[in-house]
């Protein structure tokens, strides 16, 4: 296969895979969860988490989808830098991709146009997927990871430029109020992305690869980030909302803090939120065409 | 907290004897409806052509696949968000008789008053646990309003339906109110220092 055959393969196949298998490090996550809600004594979120846990094995078992909502596709793909490769097609092939898997799965298609609600049923269409391209240097490789964005968790997206002034606090307080605004929506435990600075964009981007490409467990390599990332899980679990928002210790699995240096005065804080299902699927495509699926 | 085992349909006393937090699986039939169906019912005024007393609703769009017999296959039948459907449950119950809306994110304060008054129940399930979901429903039995796919009125057979949590009661409480007050509490309290 060339490589962009490998390419959109893939892309096709990530898509599937995403929506039927759950990360082990999101599966490790919930099972602490449950634990955590049994020692406490919390019937209901215990009750919650099991049954979450339960759907997961049931999606194992039937070989099938776990969540109704197979979202808008987002990609994120490293290109090695040692590879000379057309990133037009690349882009191109893993569209074609997702219509494929939407259309030989068959999967549920969610794409509309944002004003006439004309749907495209093929879940791609202007500007989607979404797709984050960087740059690896030295490898001749591309890496692929795709993350099917659900609509309960996604509407939960939030941006503030803060004053500089509000620091610290108002960056705690304004993550806090989000996970309160959006309650039960985007199905607790949530994995809560949260992106500093830069502009805007950047600030929103930051987010999403805070809360859709992180794996649970990791910090971030800046101390400061990292203390925050433990300051706002604890807070955040302290509310007390729970699984589901009916109550327990476990609103949130994880806080990933994403940061790019920003302008004086500026300070903005974006928050993207993704459901309990943590979805995500990797593929690395070598050279000469060879796909390699996995974590790592 | 109890467990209930609920056959369909639901009479008052069945619904009235649920508490906060009690557990209930659902054995029978369901009714799929979502924002679409809804508006017809109500805006447009045109009336089932099923017979809900008793009933329960599931607040979906089913993933169905369409076989040669004109039949429907599940494929993924998950739950979404009940609260843009909120201003549906009174009339559902007042004038069709509903007894449970099944659904994730719960109802707001006029439904929580029409389930005491009417004597229903939100039935919170876990969403984004379609798997488990599509597996306890048997069989689509039947589906009215086709051309509203997939938010058309679909007929569920179901088996031990659950676990789902009762979430407002028919006597005025609402668990997600209960915890989102207590959490607003909470935060008054954080220093966020
Ligand atoms: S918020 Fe996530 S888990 Fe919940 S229904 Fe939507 S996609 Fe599924």
């Amino acid at each position: 296969m060339s490589i962009y055959d490998s390419i959109e393969e893939a892309a096709k196949e990530l898509y599937i895979r995403a929506l039927k298998d759950i990360p082990a490090d999101v599966r490790a996550a919930l099972d602490r969860g449950l634990r955590a809600e049994q020692q406490s004594g919390n019937t209901t979120a215990e009750q919650v988490l099991f049954t979450i846990i339960e759907n997961i094995k049931v999606a194992d078992e039937q070989d099938t989808l776990v969540c109704q909502d197979t979202g808008l596709p987002v990609f994120r793909v490293r290109i090695g830098t040692a590879l000379n490769v057309d990133g037009a097609e690349i882009e191109s092939r893993l569209r074609i991709g997702c219509e494929r898997a939407t259309r030989e799965y068959p999967l549920r298609s969610n794409t509309v146009h944002p004003l006439t609600r004309k749907p495209t049923h093929t879940n791609t269409g202007q500007g989607i997927p979404a797709v984050k391209l960087g740059f690896a240097r030295g490898t001749d490789e591309i890496e692929i990871v795709m993350a099917p964005k659900g609509s309960g968790s996604e509407n939960m997206s939030f941006l503030k430029m803060l004053n500089p002034a509000d620091g610290r606090k108002g960056i705690k307080r304004f993550v806090v109020e989000c996970v309160f605004e959006s309650g039960a929506r985007p199905c607790p435990p949530v994995i809560l992305g949260v992106g500093l600075g830069g502009t805007s964009d950047v600030a929103m981007q930051l987010a999403k690869e805070a809360s859709c490409f992180r794996e649970i467990g990791s910090s971030n390599p800046d101390p400061d980030a990292a203390q925050l990332e433990a300051e706002l899980l604890d807070l955040v679990n302290r509310t007390g909302l729970g699984p589901q928002g009916l109550g327990g210790a476990t609103t949130a699995l994880a806080v990933h803090v994403e940061w790019a240096h920003t302008h004086i005065s500026h300070n903005p804080v974006a928050v993207n939120i993704q459901c309990w299902r943590g979805e995500r699927a990797r593929a690395v495509i070598s050279a000469d065409g060879g796909i390699r699926y996995g974590a790592s | 907290m109890a467990h209930h085992k609920l056959e369909t349909p639901l009479t008052e006393d069945a619904v009235r004897a649920l508490r906060l937090e009690d557990t209930v699986s659902i054995t029978g039939i369901i009714f799929g409806i979502r924002d679409a169906t809804q508006i017809r019912i109500f805006d447009q005024g045109i009336a089932p052509p099923c017979d809900l007393s008793g009933g329960v609703c599931l607040h979906t769009a089913p993933g169905v696949r369409k076989l040669a017999d004109g039949r429907y296959e599940k494929l993924s039948i998950g739950t979404t968000t009940s609260t843009r459907m909120d201003r549906f449950t009174e009339p559902l119950m007042e004038q069709y008789g509903v007894r449970a809306i099944v659904g994730k994110g719960g109802l707001l304060a006029g439904s929580v008053r029409a389930m005491q008054r009417l004597g229903g129940v939100y039935l919170a399930i876990t969403g984004g646990a379609a798997a488990l979901e599509t597996l306890q429903i048997e069989e689509i039995t039947d589906v009215w309003w086709e051309d509203l796919m997939p938010e058309c009125l679909w007929r569920f057979r179901v088996r031990d339906f659950g676990p789902l949590i009762v979430a407002i009661d028919a006597h005025g409480n609402s668990l997600f109110d209960r915890v989102k007050a207590e959490a607003a509490a909470r935060i008054r309290e954080f220093s966020f220092d």
